[in-house]
């Protein structure tokens, strides 16, 4: 449905998109994971017409973005960063007025608007000047609008920013409902909201694709180590010496030497070997309390974090 | 067309919720009423002195107080457009820009045409709806006159007054469309309105230049149309003029793609 060849965006000397390459398929969900100023924004306004790439293709159900630029225009819902309302209008009228420049035929318009503010749950608000709403509301006019012409394709630049947590969940479980009939490209730098929602991720920092995968084989594929997490009362130095030792052990740090003479160090080893047996052995032999012995699982957010700062030593190191 | 019809209407609609289009359509009015009432009596006072030398000195007065106060309320009607047309169109792309609204326009399956000849229709409209009014005061001359003047008086003037002011909305469009800051817009609008109507000046310089400067003055062929004539050259002067800076302004939406940082 939606392919990316070798994308890119440089506005004079900066790049803000570097030769981003993806194809999403039809139903899916795509979360667009960075941090700020990665390049998101840019790339989803490129998708959407919005403005020209420097090199690179897209094309969206066949369409290529800008030589067919009003084609495509007419398959795909877009909510910008800011939910671009008119504040005098109220929010049937301007739901009215979006579903008429996206072509909706007049005598479907009134079914249109009035699903799209069932499905967005603003119907209450539906004679109330834009201005006077929340900015969760306005958020959620946003996209109602981004619907309410049916589209093939929906792109949402930070869709949950601005609610609270319930409305959070709600457009959440809007977002998951709608897949399947749409394929939908979301944006996001909150880690849990593409573990919950999303089919597949693209992680993306300074312009360049670090990952794409699934939430789950993300996850997966960079637990290949084990990471352990132990407290115990006894010396630091001769704890980290003790725990080096253990064969498997791959890396051990102290993390903390509390007052009371604990210290918790984190210890990382080669995936399939569990040794967590040999570090209770060891530690009770030298006969020192042990309080703690967890395995930590790295969570999306070590994943994001792993990537994200790898990428930045490699290229500050490059500079 | 639909997509053409839908930002009219939206437009429309945004005027007539705006305090702006309020305050300056009252405004003009009430500056235009005040001093169709002085014009008309200072021609009358100036008429009823003439008739009085008439009578000492058996001169044949020589005043049409009709066509006297038509000419000055004419030519007031082009000042106060002057004046306040900057604030009609300050809004009209750069309010766009600064909401982020823009963004779904040119996001939407209509042409950059359709956002720029909708807008302008509407200012147009507006302008019209401005204008209506002051038709009562011409209508009471018409009514009070004796013998009544040519009605091709009246429709020139209307004729003159709506093609001048088209001329200013799409030159004041093009304006906003520069910049994301309305008071800039209005400020810089306003400049080129001058600009436009002094130019007229140049005529003195004589020769060549002076011909063409005075051919490219708003105000001189606005000129004609207070005095009941229609001319082809005017009329083809304002088409020309309305149609450049409507597609000037389409070039500046156009670009904004690219000039988006």
């Amino acid at each position: 449905m939606i392919e990316v060849q070798d994308l890119t965006k440089s506005y004079g000397s900066v790049i803000a998109v570097d030769h981003v390459s993806f194809t999403v398929n039809k139903g899916e969900i795509l979360g667009f994971l960075g941090p700020n100023g990665a390049g998101k924004t840019t790339t989803m306004r490129i998708l959407t017409g919005y403005m020209p790439a420097t090199s690179g293709t897209a094309r969206i159900a066949g369409f290529d973005v800008f030589d067919d630029s009003l084609e495509v225009r007419r398959h795909i819902g877009y909510l910008p960063e800011a939910p671009p309302v008119y504040p005098d209008m109220t929010v049937a009228s301007y739901l009215d007025f979006v579903a008429r420049i996206k072509n909706v035929p007049s005598e479907r318009r009134a079914e249109r608007v009035a699903d799209a503010m069932h499905k967005t749950n603003i119907e209450d608000k539906r004679d109330q000047l834009i201005k006077r709403l929340s900015r969760g509301y306005k958020q959620r006019v946003g996209l109602a609008q981004a619907l309410v012409h049916d589209p093939d394709v929906i792109i949402l630049d930070e869709p949950t920013v601005g609610l609270d947590p319930k409305q959070i969940i709600e457009v959440r479980h809007l977002i998951k409902g709608l897949a399947g009939n749409h394929t939908i490209i979301l944006s996001t730098h909150i880690l849990p909201e593409v573990s919950m929602t999303c089919d597949r991720v693209v992680i993306i920092n300074k312009g360049k694709v670090a990952a794409v995968d699934t939430p789950e084989n993300l996850t997966a594929q960079l637990k290949g180590g084990q990471k352990i997490r132990v407290e115990v009362q006894a010396p630091e130095r001769s704890l980290q010496e003790l725990l080096a030792q253990i064969p498997g052990v791959s890396r051990t740090q102290i993390e903390a030497a509390h007052a009371n003479g604990h210290v918790t160090a984190t210890v990382e080893a080669a995936a399939g070997k569990d040794v967590r047996s040999q570090i209770a052995a060891g530690v009770v032999q030298k006969g020192w309390p042990l309080f703690e012995l967890r395995g930590v699982s790295l969570s999306l957010e070590d994943i994001f974090l792993e990537l994200t700062t790898e990428d930045s030593a490699h290229s500050e190191a490059a500079d | 067309m639909k997509g053409l019809y839908a930002i009219y209407r939206k437009e429309m609609g945004h005027y007539f919720v705006s305090p702006v289009a309020y305050v300056v359509v009252g405004v003009f009015l009430a500056l235009s009423a005040f001093f169709f009432n002085y014009f008309l009596a200072a021609v009358m006072q100036q008429a009823m002195q003439m008739q009085m030398q008439e009578m000492e000195m058996g001169m044949h007065p020589n005043i049409d107080v009709t066509m006297e106060v038509m000419r000055a309320f004419f030519g007031l009607l082009s000042t106060l457009v002057l004046f306040l047309t900057p604030m009609l169109t300050m809004g009209v792309f750069s309010e766009e820009r600064k909401r982020g609204t823009m963004e779904l326009l040119m996001t939407s399956p209509i042409t950059e045409i359709q956002i720029v000849v909708g807008k302008f229709l509407a200012s147009v409209t507006l302008f019209a709806i401005m204008l209506l009014p002051t038709a009562a005061y011409l209508v009471f001359i018409y009514v009070h006159s004796d013998p009544v003047p040519p009605w091709r008086l009246l429709v020139a003037g209307y004729v003159g007054v709506m093609l001048l002011g088209g001329c200013l909305l799409s030159l004041g469009s093009f304006i906003s469309s520069l910049t994301e800051n309305q008071l800039i817009a209005a400020v810089l609008t306003f400049a080129a309105f001058l600009g436009v109507w002094v130019i007229d000046l140049g005529r003195n310089a004589g020769g060549g230049a002076g011909n063409v400067l005075e051919y490219l003055s708003v105000i001189r062929h606005f000129d004609d149309f207070t005095r009941g004539v229609i001319d082809s050259s005017s009329l083809i002067y304002y088409a020309s003029f309305m149609i450049l800076f409507v597609f000037l302004t389409v070039r500046a939406v156009d670009s904004m793609r690219w000039r988006r940082a």
